[in-house]
């Protein structure tokens, strides 16, 4: 049966756990899926509903599929799609595929961990802010690239990504939280278009 | 410009934009590239004008695959005489609607230019860019519209599938695909036919097809514009392969940072099942072949065709030792064919026109043509389909249009982390396997990114390391703790912490790394490295034993420092910089506090006078820093 778990558990990034972790979706992906075969399906579909596959889910998927926890374990942390603990509101993912990396990528990342206090691959401690790199988004030609959220920007050096940031935190009303990042922005996203 | 060589011999010339039912059309391209460009913001901008000025019924906007030239985008099509509107912004665009489309006058302020000649071309086929091209896996990328199965069926779409079900045999189309001389064009460039016969013949009553899209090298896009820009072509491809090899059921495994393709290839395939191009009874000829999506989940190494396997298994993508083959048993034991994306695309091509005329083009070893994603330090970023056999050269200079900013090309990176760094000294080598084999870099899928005097090949390595040492799935020690020695090196070396002796002890892990790895991820592993000693190797000397990066671009062997002769003191430097490290007064030269500098290029991106230098090296940096101070 499902059952609802409650759970308030800081994470190591310090965000926290969903309180109310409502364990009856995870039933309706098991039944609607078919676990031979379909792990990773199974685990794609939880991670695109929750958002992260919490440790709850992983008990949950085992005891109705019968494959053993440790094995599902060994795909979640095998792929890097799938990740045990929730991500930023806002999700930066800076590009580092090859063309990109010769075209200043790392001052891109570099930005995000300057303005936010952020480390690659870390949420701010508000879970305000994701920030993680991607091997390749496949716009080499636009590179250095970055997406936030459904925002994409190509064309970057690290002096339009601070801009970018600083209009984010002013859009979302947070200076006070980020007080290193005020002044003024410029317009946001898609190049000039 | 050097002379093209290897020019196209044979084979399709790029098509552009399709008119359809009388109407007019506007090609918006929705290529990856120029998506991140804002293409969607200028697809919907021509829709809301060709609104506007009341033509709503006359001029159909549309939107089509990577177009190519994705150094121009966003760009768009407009179907009369093939108009090409690059680098669009959305304020263009009532001009284009107004005066192109309403008034029948080319906007000739917004064309493309030749960026030799300076003249403004308007017609898509006259840009060289294009000119040069031979497509035939991307036939019909950047031509239809990839949602619309009609499109695809116009440009002769599945004819080659109906003709191969209905009136051959199995038998004559493995000998037809042999015949042309296809290769694998994942990287490994085994032969097609002969990886079909092998599962042909395999006893067994249950055989599956799969088609790795899982183009993992960074830098490599060929295979999702495929796959997002005519998904069609590769289910047919899949469909005739399937009757040939006797496999009723297939899938399609798409890299998970694809979601597009993913999306088109969902309709393209409902589409086909609509038309009975897939499932039961497929053209009437009895034959069923159903084909099903598996969405890869962010594994480099599931590229791997057992690693392959086991994920589609829903296991961890890790690889197993061959023999056996998939061919012999691989999806839940059966005979199994894998395919790249490009191969399968390729296939109904040569059965409509025949393998005489696929084995027409191209080199004596290798058959027909190659499709790159080229990106870096090149002019024309973007798609380019080159007959085998064309050599580097025509593929970056001809084609490409040579280095961006006027630059030096330095070298030229094939096969992503598998491959290697090919100098300026072997531009003239001829695009096959075997001659690429032989510079010690690999054909690979086709990624090429540019490399210009200012990219590291120290640091290029150092990237491809951390890259695969990230990826290795730690299953055999070799490639698990291998790489990772060999990155720590890297690392140090572009520290400026380098040792006498490194270079030696990088090629001796490289060697054994080669020689004992499980699968190919770290067989092909060190050939970065072992590509940039071979040809650069004064750039790792230079960092081990002076200290400084010839490219002046590893952060910690370089400094920003301002020309105290070049700076006018207007202070645009100062108010860039994120870490208040530029001094100075207005109209007084300034200087950067190498304490505070974080060396992130913003003042040198800035500076209008080229005054703000990058030097390397203990002696030049205290030099430039001296003769700050003094100005």
């Amino acid at each position: 049966m499902p059952r609802r778990v409650v759970r308030s558990e800081r994470t190591a990034d310090g965000g926290s756990q969903p309180d109310d972790l409502d364990l009856h979706q995870i039933a309706v992906i098991v039944e609607e899926g078919d676990a031979h075969g379909n792990l990773i399906a199974l685990l794609q579909r939880t991670q695109s509903e929750l958002g992260y596959v919490p440790e709850p889910a992983v008990d949950e998927i085992a005891r109705l599929t019968g494959v053993p926890a440790s094995r599902i374990y060994g795909i979640i942390t095998f792929y890097a799609q799938f990740s045990t603990v929730p991500s930023g509101r806002h999700k930066i993912f800076v590009c580092h595929g090859t063309a990109c990396h010769v075209a200043g990528a790392t001052r891109i990342t570099e930005a995000f961990e300057q303005e936010l206090d952020v480390p690659d691959g870390k949420s701010t401690p508000d879970m305000e802010f994701s920030l993680d790199s991607v091997a390749c988004m496949g716009a080499c030609s636009q590179a250095p690239v970055m997406r936030i959220d459904a925002e994409t920007y190509g064309n970057l050096s690290a002096d339009h990504t601070r801009k970018v940031i600083r209009e984010l935190v002013k859009e979302l009303g947070l200076e006070a939280q980020y007080p290193g990042v005020s002044g003024a922005g410029s317009p946001r996203g898609g190049g000039d278009a | 410009m050097p002379e093209p060589t290897g020019a196209p011999s044979a084979g399709v010339k790029v098509a552009v934009s399709a008119a359809r039912d009388g109407k007019r059309r506007v090609s918006v391209c929705a290529g990856t590239a120029c998506v991140f460009a804002g293409s969607m913001k200028v697809r919907d901008a021509f829709i809301a004008e060709v609104e506007a000025v009341g033509l709503r019924d006359e001029v159909e906007v549309v939107i089509i695959g990577c177009h190519g030239l994705c150094s121009q985008g966003p760009l768009a099509v407009v179907s009369d005489g093939d108009t090409y509107y690059p680098r669009l912004k959305v304020k263009d665009v009532k001009r284009i609607v107004e005066e192109h489309l309403a008034g029948g006058a080319v906007v000739e302020k917004l064309l493309y230019v030749d960026p030799a000649s300076g003249a403004r071309v308007a017609c898509a086929h006259d840009i060289p860019f294009y000119s040069q091209q031979t497509r035939i896996a991307l036939r019909d990328v950047g031509v239809i519209d990839p949602e619309h199965i009609d499109e695809y069926l116009e440009r002769g779409g599945y004819e080659a599938a109906r003709k191969a079900l209905t009136t051959m045999q199995p038998d004559e189309i493995v000998e037809e695909v042999l015949a042309s001389g296809l290769r694998g064009r994942g990287g490994a460039g085994f032969p097609t036919g002969t990886k079909w016969k092998f599962a042909r013949s395999s006893p067994g009553d249950v055989k599956y097809i799969i088609c790795n899209g899982d183009e993992g090298d960074p830098g490599a896009f060929m295979d999702a514009s495929i796959m997002d820009g005519d998904p069609h072509a590769v289910i047919e491809g899949m469909v005739i392969a399937s009757y040939a090899i006797g496999a009723h059921e297939g899938f399609i495994y798409v890299r998970a940072e694809y979601p597009l393709a993913v999306r088109r290839l969902r309709l393209a395939i409902a589409a086909a099942l609509e038309h009975g191009f897939l499932g039961v009874d497929v053209f009437g000829s009895g034959w069923d072949f159903t084909l099903k999506i598996k969405e890869g989940a962010g594994a480099f190494v599931c590229g791997e065709e057992t690693a392959l396997i086991a994920s589609i298994m829903g296991q961890r993508g890790m690889p197993r030792k061959r023999p056996p083959f998939p061919a012999v048993s691989g999806l839940w034991g059966k005979p199994t064919n894998i395919n790249n994306v490009e191969t399968f695309a390729s296939v109904p091509w040569i059965i409509a026109h025949g393998a005489a005329a696929y084995a027409a083009i191209g080199s004596d070893t290798c058959k027909g043509t190659k499709a790159f994603s080229l990106a870096g330090k090149v002019v024309n970023g973007g798609l380019a389909e080159v007959p085998m056999g064309s050599t580097l050269r025509y593929v970056i200079f001809d084609v490409g249009g040579g280095v961006k900013d006027g630059r030096e090309f330095k070298a030229v990176q094939l096969g992503g982390p598998s491959g290697g760094c090919v100098p300026a000294s072997l531009l003239d080598t001829p695009v096959d396997y075997e001659s690429l084999a032989a510079t010690g870099a690999i054909m690979g899928s086709g990624g090429m990114v540019v490399a210009d005097d200012t990219t590291c090949m120290v640091d290029l390595a150092r990237y491809f390391l951390q890259f695969t040492q990230n990826e290795s799935c730690g299953k055999c020690v070799p490639c698990r703790l291998g790489t990772k020695r060999m990155l720590e090196i890297l690392e140090r070396i572009t520290k400026g912490q380098g040792r006498e002796g490194d270079i030696a002890t990088l090629e001796l892990l490289a060697s054994t790394i080669k020689k004992t790895s499980l699968c190919g991820l770290g067989q092909t592993a060190p050939n970065p490295v072992l590509t940039t000693i071979r040809y650069f190797r004064d750039e790792y000397e230079a960092h081990i034993t002076e200290h400084r990066c010839p490219a002046a671009s590893c952060d910690a062997l370089i400094a920003y420092t301002i020309d105290a002769e070049a700076c006018t003191g207007c202070t645009l430097c100062a108010k860039k910089c994120p870490v208040d490290a530029v001094r100075g007064d207005k109209k007084q030269p300034h200087a950067i506090d190498q304490e505070l500098c974080i060396r992130c290029d913003s003042c040198r991106a800035a500076c209008k006078f080229n005054a703000v230098n990058v030097v390397s090296g203990p002696d030049d940096i205290a030099a430039a820093v001296a003769a700050q101070r003094t100005a």
